[in-house]
């Protein structure tokens, strides 16, 4: 397929299907998730429990207590790394915000590119060493399945082929761009049917939990 | 499971060898867990075993990983079946993954060798759920998966021979009502205190553990005398006493459902207003927080932890004490505690009685389990891996050089007990209630 040709699928009918099984993907396990029996918890809540005191826990729990720190903080520190450049290179490059005032109308300031390269450079050395770390730690050898690696793969392909569209790497700019562009959007398809979901379970899982200690007073 | 994986502690001699209850066949003891599987993936469950992403952090709140290095111990591994299942039959994706085979049929021999996870090594201590970057609460799926492996006859023997005990006798050490009786007459005689039994009304309930009644008798005048102290209106019942409820500890719905409604039966019958609930942490989850869900309606009454009552009482002026100048240390047990909330109770009353209290390095919700809870420490064979987490404990109280150690949970006490004569350790776990009971100060 030649770079004009990829990049008009990437653009075009790519970016469409990307988006579709994304929107039906989301919707489909969310749907098949909360429509699940959820009983009445019917125990009397500890005088002063709130849900805004169990709702804290969506945002407080993205810091380890200090109780745990020596031993997860780490890598914790890495993954935030991974995250935040990751959040900077989506969301702070001028042709991506392009792309999202396109399809849902809003826009913001872009940041310069060098910026952009940057952090994407810091997202995928972090990336690379999170993989170093499950493939090297007893403990996450054991738990991990093929969504573990397949997910790694998919997250991490946009950074590389980014980077190398950006610089005008790899050969025909076009062809790059479309590349990338198609790393993209399997991204945005798979997100619904692995762990990078949790972009978006995190905070019902963190809320679910948050609601069954804030009823009890106790602490999260 | 590989050999690899496999830490065979010294002295361990059950790693490989589940106990299985009854003849049923493997078919039929995993068509029963799955029944039991799917009654329990409800939206709490699903949204849990969806949002894992296999961190592993869980691990490093875990005593069994920190004192083995096993992995195995990875507290979310020891659900996977449970996960596999609901991935499998439940999930959202569940049809893509049967139709491309990418999660196989949990087997009944997988049941069987989690069952030392499942047991041996899970107190249901709720600490990797302080941990989880995803706030997954391990221990609710730990319970979870406790009623398939009970509905499969795939419980520790010891174990499920004390839940049974508790289901045909009413108590899970053999503290009958006739026990019962026996031990009130004599505390009353001993320490000239009236211990009032199955009286026709009263304000409040109070029930007991079966670990008080047979072990520690001496708490049940304790008790008395706190209530003759701040002129309470109360009673035991013969019908209603015992605390403990081994049913939902074992993963047994029908023997917690049987515990639970004897309790509440009883507290409606003599018009109680609030039950107190002993020094016994999983009485405090049980009544306290799943009672009512049991019963299926809002319970009829306040329901206390011993240590909430002494501290309201405190608070209202009606509880004097004199003053003990030790310095304490104070063990929270998990389930009163981390998964029960009442933390700050306990340790207004050892303000009150003046104590200097040194706090643990992790100390309150962050507390680490004594080991024995969860049913554990009814597992003889699991004893040498949970010796190996009681060490844990150990530091934790030898490093705040404290000269007594208290505790508000029986259970946690004969663990301390046991841990003790073990590693010929000079520490030994305290009753706050007996302290608070040697400490009543005289009523001006």
């Amino acid at each position: 397929m030649g770079g004009g040709t990829l990049l008009d699928f990437a653009r075009g009918p790519g970016m469409e299907w990307a988006l579709a099984i994304l929107v039906f993907g989301i919707v489909w396990r969310l749907v098949g998730i909360f429509t699940l029996k959820r009983p009445k918890d019917l125990a009397e809540p500890r005088a002063g429990a709130s849900a805004i005191g169990a709702m804290w826990v969506i945002i407080s729990r993205t810091w380890p207590h200090k109780e745990f720190r020596e031993r997860v903080l780490h890598w914790e520190v890495v993954s935030y790394l991974f995250h935040g450049g990751y959040a900077v290179a989506i969301l702070g490059y001028a042709p991506h915000i392009l792309l999202i005032r396109a399809l849902i109308g809003i826009s913001w300031p872009g940041l310069p590119g060098g910026v952009i390269a940057f952090a994407a450079g810091i997202s995928g050395v972090a990336l690379i060493a999170l993989l170093m770390h499950r493939l090297n730690s007893p403990v996450l050898r054991k738990i991990s399945n093929f969504d573990d690696y397949f997910s790694w793969l998919v997250a991490f392909m946009p950074l590389p082929t980014g980077l190398m569209a950006y610089y005008h790497l790899g050969g025909n700019y076009e062809w790059m761009l479309g590349f990338h562009m198609l790393t993209g959007e399997i991204l945005l398809a798979w997100l619904p049917f692995g762990k990078i979901m949790h972009t978006i379970l995190f905070a019902f899982s963190r809320g679910t939990t948050g609601l069954a200690y804030s009823r009890k007073g106790a602490p999260l | 499971m590989t050999t690899s994986d496999t830490a065979v502690l010294p002295g361990d001699p059950h790693v490989g060898v589940p106990d299985k209850q009854g003849t049923a066949s493997d078919a039929e003891r995993l068509d029963r867990a799955m029944h039991s599987f799917l009654r329990d993936f409800g939206a709490n469950n699903a949204v849990y075993l969806e949002s894992c992403v296999h961190c592993g952090q869980c691990a490093e709140a875990c005593q069994y990983y920190v004192q083995t290095g096993d992995p195995k111990y990875t507290p979310i591994w020891k659900i996977e079946p449970f996960k596999q299942a609901y991935k499998r039959e439940m999930g959202p994706l569940s049809p893509i993954y049967r139709l491309l085979g990418l999660k196989k049929r949990v087997t009944a021999a997988e049941l069987a060798e989690w069952q030392e996870l499942i047991y041996d090594s899970c107190t249901m201590c709720g600490r990797c759920t302080l941990v989880c970057p995803m706030g997954i609460d391990i221990a609710s799926l730990v319970g979870s998966v406790r009623h398939g492996m009970e509905a499969a006859g795939l419980v520790p023997h010891d174990l499920k021979v004390t839940m049974d005990r508790a289901k045909t006798e009413g108590s899970p050490l053999g503290a009958t009502p006739k026990v019962l009786k026996e031990r009130l007459a004599w505390m009353a005689d001993e320490h000239q205190v009236e211990i009032p039994l199955d009286l026709d009304k009263a304000d409040i309930l109070v029930t007991i553990s079966s670990i008080e009644i047979m072990k520690y008798p001496q708490s049940i005048a304790a008790l008395a005398k706190v209530m003759r102290h701040v002129k309470a209106s109360w009673t035991f019942r013969s019908d209603g006493y015992e605390a403990t409820n081994f049913g939902m500890l074992g993963g047994d719905r029908v023997g917690q459902r049987q515990a639970t409604m004897k309790l509440i039966e009883a507290a409606i019958k003599v018009g109680a207003k609030v039950v107190i609930l002993p020094e016994c942490g999983h009485a405090y989850q049980a009544l306290r927080w799943q009672g009512a869900n049991v019963y299926g309606k809002p319970l009829p009454f306040k329901v206390l932890n011993i240590s909430e009552y002494l501290a309201e009482k405190i608070a209202e002026g009606k509880l004097h004490l004199k003053t003990d100048t030790r310095s304490v240390t104070f063990h929270d047990p998990c389930q009163v505690a981390r998964r029960g909330g009442a933390i700050a109770a306990p340790r207004e009353v050892l303000h009150a009685l003046g104590v200097d209290l040194r706090e643990m390095k992790d100390t309150g919700a962050f507390n680490w389990c004594c080991g024995g809870g969860g049913g554990v420490v009814t597992i003889k064979r699991a004893d040498p891996l949970r010796y190996r987490v009681f060490q844990i404990k150990m530091r934790q109280v030898d490093d705040t050089g404290a000269e007594l150690l208290v505790s508000t949970c029986s259970n946690c006490r004969q663990t301390f007990d046991d841990g003790q004569a073990h590693f010929h350790w000079d520490k030994a776990a305290h009753s706050l209630l007996e302290l608070v009971a040697d400490n009543l100060a005289e009523r001006s």
